[in-house]
């Protein structure tokens, strides 16, 4: 497979991360606000922002449902934050009308690690991507409260208030989502690894 | 930027990649002011990324007059219980008790703003000394950088709030984008008198000639009321816009900032800007900043 184009769906958010990112990452990038743009792309990120707002502008200006086709006809998307949110079948503690793109078997808790005065950066144990922790960055960042048989967690972070873990980063088939940015941090590797993926799945 | 190593043993808060990092998360959004939980479930049906909450928006502040100080705490815990975005609210310049409350209620950003009548005449609080982030206005780089260096991690243009009149945004934000352009050409030998005249630190002078823009989100607001002066501030150069008086002050909140979320996300599509702006009834009045004395001007508070 030739270079990926890799969109970054802006409707709003850390957009411009993503881009830079994705770039530093030997993908061709670009953004994605409208249908006919999803077209021209191999595979999506959905950045970090509000999910709330994502979701409603998603659906207003009728992307939504062909992002889900997408998904569905196997298109590689990588969602961080709002966009772990977003690829999420079940959310906790959103909004009562609250649509996500889905596809991933998992419920999602939205602001689990609480508000912006806990947010945090820890390293993160990543699974596939080495003995060095990747730098999390987690900014009222979700948590995986349960997944299906067929997702593998990639990460888990100690919980703060007990013996438990948190679920921190997933994948399921050609979909991958983590609770933290990599974006933020000049740490490319998760992005590397999305771009492996894409490349696999392109062959 | 910390530069302590990182481990899963020892999270960090408060860190100036998290403040920074939050203010990217809410670029290209709308953040709206709110006086009670009903506005603010308003502003997040119709797509805020954020509220503001505070006691009077800027209009009723200047119809009031008097001393504008911090929000009732109850008032600000009604608003963080009513919605799932966060929660932003307003200090007066150097007030640092005020910022300390603010921070003690869980907002998640803290708005040192001029449109509170200032606490302090020389001295802004010590942002560093918070783990809630903090917002700042500006008229110009400098006054931006200065803010940095006293540990804000968003800037917003000042414009003048309160008036319904972009004039004083755009300005400001022209000033902003003008000046960076202009450090952008410098080589290494004038960047030191550039920082002097700019009265700001040199490594944040040095690192924004270098980046082509500030190390910050910058966002406008001060006047934003309608989806076109929304768009104007992007097209611009703003990443976002906060939108004070403008929504609750017109004739139809609900739908008017619907539409000014809308044409902030497609802020170079005149098109949907222009089907964002029909029947959207009555815009709040406003004020020719011309006409307005000195002394009621806000953007000079700080400096």
């Amino acid at each position: 497979m030739s270079t990926p184009v890799i969109g970054v769906l802006a409707l709003q958010g850390d957009v411009r991360e993503h881009l830079i990112a994705l770039a530093a990452a030997d993908a061709i990038a670009r953004e994605v606000r409208r249908p006919e743009e999803l077209a021209d792309v191999d595979a999506l990120v959905i950045p970090g922002g509000e999910s709330t707002t994502m979701s409603k502008l998603a659906l207003l200006f009728g992307l939504m449902e062909p992002v889900r086709e997408r998904v569905r006809a196997g298109m590689p998307v990588y969602g961080t934050c709002a966009g772990m949110i977003m690829l999420a079948d079940k959310i906790l503690d959103g909004r009562d009308d609250q649509e996500t793109v889905g596809g991933i078997d998992m419920t999602v808790r939205r602001n689990a690690f609480g508000r912006q005065n806990e947010s945090f950066e820890s390293g993160v144990a990543f699974d596939g991507l080495g003995e060095e922790p990747v730098h999390g960055v987690f900014i009222r960042a979700p948590w995986v409260e349960a997944v299906g048989a067929g997702v593998q967690v990639l990460a888990e972070l100690p919980a703060a208030d007990g013996p438990d873990s948190r679920i921190v980063a997933v994948r399921q088939g050609n979909l991958l989502a983590t609770s933290f940015h990599p974006e933020l941090t000049g740490d490319h590797r998760v992005h590397e690894y999305f771009v492996r993926m894409v490349e696999s799945a392109g062959r | 930027m910390s530069t302590t190593p990182i481990t899963a043993d020892q999270p960090q808060i408060g860190t100036a990649r998290v403040k920074r990092g939050m203010a990217e998360q809410l670029k290209g959004g709308v953040i709206m002011d709110v006086v009670n939980a009903e506005q603010a479930k308003i502003a997040e049906d119709a797509g805020a990324v954020a509220v503001m909450a505070l006691e009077r928006v800027p209009a009723d502040i200047r119809k009031d007059g008097g001393v504008a100080r911090m929000s009732d705490p109850n008032m600000i815990e009604e608003i963080i219980a009513a919605v799932s975005i966060p929660v932003m609210a307003k200090s007066r310049i150097g007030h640092f008790v005020e910022a300390q409350i603010l921070q003690s209620l869980g907002v998640d950003y803290i708005d040192e703003s001029e449109v509170l009548t200032p606490a302090d005449e020389v001295n802004h609080s010590d942002k560093f000394a918070f783990t809630t982030p903090f917002v700042c206005g500006a008229t110009n780089l400098g006054e931006a950088l200065r803010r940095i260096a006293e540990g804000a991690a968003m800037i917003r243009s000042k414009g003048e709030a309160g008036t319904g009149n972009v004039v004083e945004a755009v300005r400001h934000l022209r000033q902003i984008k003008n000046e960076i352009a202009r450090l952008r050409g410098y080589d290494n030998n004038e960047l030191y008198a550039a920082a002097k005249e700019l009265r700001a630190p040199y490594e944040l002078v040095k690192e924004v000639a270098e980046l082509g823009k500030l190390p910050v989100v910058l966002f406008s607001a001060g006047g934003v009321a309608t989806p076109a002066d929304a768009a104007l501030m992007r097209q611009l150069g703003a990443e976002g816009v906060f939108v004070g008086s403008g929504i609750f002050k017109s004739g139809d909140p609900a739908k008017r900032a619907a539409a000014i979320v809308k044409a902030t996300t497609f802020y170079d599509d005149p098109k949907i800007i222009a089907d964002a702006s029909r029947n959207l009834g009555e815009a709040m009045v406003g004020i020719n900043c011309d006409t307005l004395p000195e002394s009621e001007r806000y953007a000079n508070r700080g400096w």
